[in-house]
């Protein structure tokens, strides 16, 4: 079994900031963490490795400091580390992210399963693990709270959704998006560590995944972000005393406009 | 103070870090609460690969990895002691079953039972304080009597860390009565073995995460091959154990205290009197101040005995004995502070300081009373006087 682990390095939330002129997070002085989601992503993935064999490969678009992710993904159990990095991937949105993930999971070949978290906890899109199947054409299987299945042939996962839950089986190679139901993330083992601080990752550029330049960084990205802003918040509602008929009449008019008629 | 860790130690102490967040900290009032000891914590520190640290690499351990395994033991006891003393014992207690091992067994010996150890599939206790043996390595009297391919053991071992939860027991028992400490001799006994039994649980003020028992043998036949050295060596076998793994207690001490300062700086940063944050006054500062620096020269004096043992050097009885007085006293001073920096919340149970004091007590008693290790360090000066004068 070969698994990618999809990964990204997130500003830890917990200390972010937003400047209101600008509408961009504030990323200066805030501690790099391994996005949260990832490593129920990546827990799954050693789970089932250690259960079936197997290799775990741990990708990540990002800057060079993004290595950092890696390196702790690694010291976690993962088996091998590639970073994605070049200048022309700065300003990717998550087509052009995920279509560049995509690209490098068919360059490492024969990989059965992508696993990634449900979403990042910067971006809150959870767009990059359903467009990363997509870009492949391989099937999906999105806010996966139970892998109740893995074999060579399929997975039976079950998603949670939210007035239940659906137990889908799909064929393999499929992409699965892991919530933090799914297990608890192990912690790093000092063989682990070790190992982490030896290993050599290889830097993937657009040459390397012969991506043309329309494709990658903000030249490929169709979306454009014009605003970031808190929602304002309405607190003008109204409390209406009556009957049941009466106060469904009065709804309607207010939702109609027909207040006068 | 920065004392130039290796990144292998610091390895060690993130991971010893992470352990104590995700799984001590989270139940540590718990377990103290009802007396339990958890075998899941113990195994998590297995996975992570804690108890290879103090072990050779020939063993399955890491132990070269850092320069010899004291420092290491050090450095992870003190981290998990931050949160818990008493899982920490645990952990430190499973080193102190298997240095008599480590140091005196025979390759066979090692073989057998080590990579258990470091695999966490097995755990180990040592056993030496029996009721009338105490301080007193000399009033032990469980006895084993050679019986063709085996020794009969029977008799009784008391306060034993991580008894009935271990699997491998180094046992310190009397093979000539009429020799005294000179007629003592060290066993490996395994759980499991017919004649071979726990008793009491005891209920401890302190340290209540670790598990303390009775051990009992009762005509419990061991093969003469789980003789550690030779007979008669038994006294040798237990002192030289002590004194490598005193630096351990010491390093238990400090981390004891160091979690007690740290809860007592934030609780008098957070907390207003007056109109003022506490530690604006004086009074406050002065304690934190000393609190700081003397947990600080504990560290330094214990750092420095636990690189003398991984140096090689071989005499170092007196150093870890200072180690472990100077770091204990330390530690019971220090979370006594605490707990009067935090006043009525410190005395209540809502606050972890309460049970960092209780801990810490023990620490002045176990392996060597304070009194003793004071002994220890006289002696030995008086011998180097003599020395010198000669």
């Amino acid at each position: 079994m070969r698994i990618v682990v999809a990964v990204k390095q997130v500003p830890d939330t917990a200390e972010v900031r937003i400047d209101e002129e600008r509408g961009t997070l504030i990323r200066e002085g805030i501690p790099s963490i391994l996005n949260p989601f990832d490593s129920y992503a990546l827990e799954e993935a050693l789970k089932w490795r250690d259960e079936l064999g197997g290799t775990v490969i741990v990708v990540s678009m990002g800057p060079p400091q993004a290595e950092a992710v890696l390196r702790e993904a690694v010291s976690m159990g993962a088996d091998e580390a590639v970073l994605l990095s070049d200048r022309a991937f700065a300003g990717a949105d998550t087509w052009a992210t995920s279509h560049t993930l995509a690209t490098a999971v068919e360059k490492m070949g024969n990989i059965d399963i992508v696993l990634t978290g449900k979403q990042a906890i910067d971006g809150d899109t959870a767009q990059t693990g359903p467009s990363i199947a997509a870009s492949l054409d391989w099937p999906q299987i999105t806010f996966v709270g139970n892998v109740r299945e893995l074999s060579e042939k399929h997975i039976i996962a079950e998603r949670y959704v939210e007035d239940g839950s659906e137990v889908i089986k799909s064929s393999l190679p499929v992409v699965v998006t892991i919530l933090k139901d799914a297990n608890i993330p192990r912690l790093p083992s000092l063989k682990g560590k070790m190992r982490a601080r030896k290993i050599e990752i290889p830097v993937w550029g657009k040459d390397d995944l012969e991506l043309p330049e329309g494709e990658v960084g903000l030249d490929g990205s169709p979306t454009r972000v014009v605003n970031i802003a808190t929602p304002e918040i309405f607190t003008d509602g109204q409390i209406h005393h009556g009957e049941p008929e009466e106060l469904a009449k009065l709804m309607a008019d207010s939702l109609l406009g027909t207040e006068d008629s | 103070m920065n004392y130039y860790l290796s990144e292998e130690l610091n390895d060690i102490k993130e991971i010893c870090a992470g352990i104590a967040e995700k799984h001590i900290i989270p139940v540590r009032a718990l377990l103290d609460e009802e007396n339990r000891f958890s075998r899941e914590i113990v195994n998590a520190m297995s996975d992570a690969g804690l108890h290879g640290i103090y072990i050779s690499e020939e063993y399955g351990g890491s132990s070269e990895m850092f320069g010899g395994g004291s420092m290491a033991l050090c450095i992870a006891t003190e981290e998990l002691s931050k949160a818990c003393g008493g899982i920490a014992l645990s952990f430190a207690a499973n080193a102190l079953g298997a240095m008599p091992i480590m140091i005196f067994g025979s390759e066979e010996q090692k073989k057998k039972y080590l990579p258990d150890l470091v695999s966490g599939a097995k755990l180990a206790a040592f056993a030496l304080t029996e009721p009338d043996a105490g301080s007193d390595a000399g009033g032990v009297r469980t006895k084993a009597i050679k019986d063709g391919d085996y020794y009969i053991l029977n008799g009784t071992k008391q306060w034993i860390t991580n008894g009935g939860e271990a699997q491998i027991y180094t046992v310190i028992a009397l093979t000539d009565p009429s020799r005294g400490a000179r007629g003592l001799s060290a066993f490996i006994v395994e759980d499991g073995t017919p004649g071979f039994s726990y008793g009491k649980k005891e209920d401890k003020m302190g340290i209540r995460a670790s598990a303390t028992r009775e051990l009992i043998f009762e005509d419990c036949r061991i093969p003469a091959e789980n003789l550690i050295a030779k007979e008669g060596y038994g006294f040798i076998v237990a002192m030289k154990t002590l004194n490598r793994s005193r630096p351990g207690v010491a390093a238990q001490a400090i981390g004891i205290a160091q979690g007690a300062l740290d809860e007592a700086a934030r609780y008098a940063s957070e907390r207003k009197q007056f109109g003022k944050r506490i530690d604006s006054f004086q009074g406050i500062q002065f304690m934190l101040a000393d609190m700081d620096t003397q947990i600080e020269a504990a560290r330094a004096l214990t750092y420095s005995v636990a690189r003398m043992i991984d140096a090689g050097e071989k005499k170092y009885d007196k150093e870890s004995a200072m180690a472990k007085v100077f770091a204990s006293d330390v530690a019971m001073k220090v979370t006594t502070d605490a707990v009067q920096i935090l006043g009525g919340y410190g005395y209540m149970k809502e606050y972890p300081v309460e049970k960092m004091m209780r801990d810490a007590k023990i620490t002045q008693i176990y392996e060597g009373t304070n009194q003793i290790q004071r002994s220890v360090i006289a002696s030995a000066l008086i011998k180097e006087t003599a020395a010198r004068r000669k």
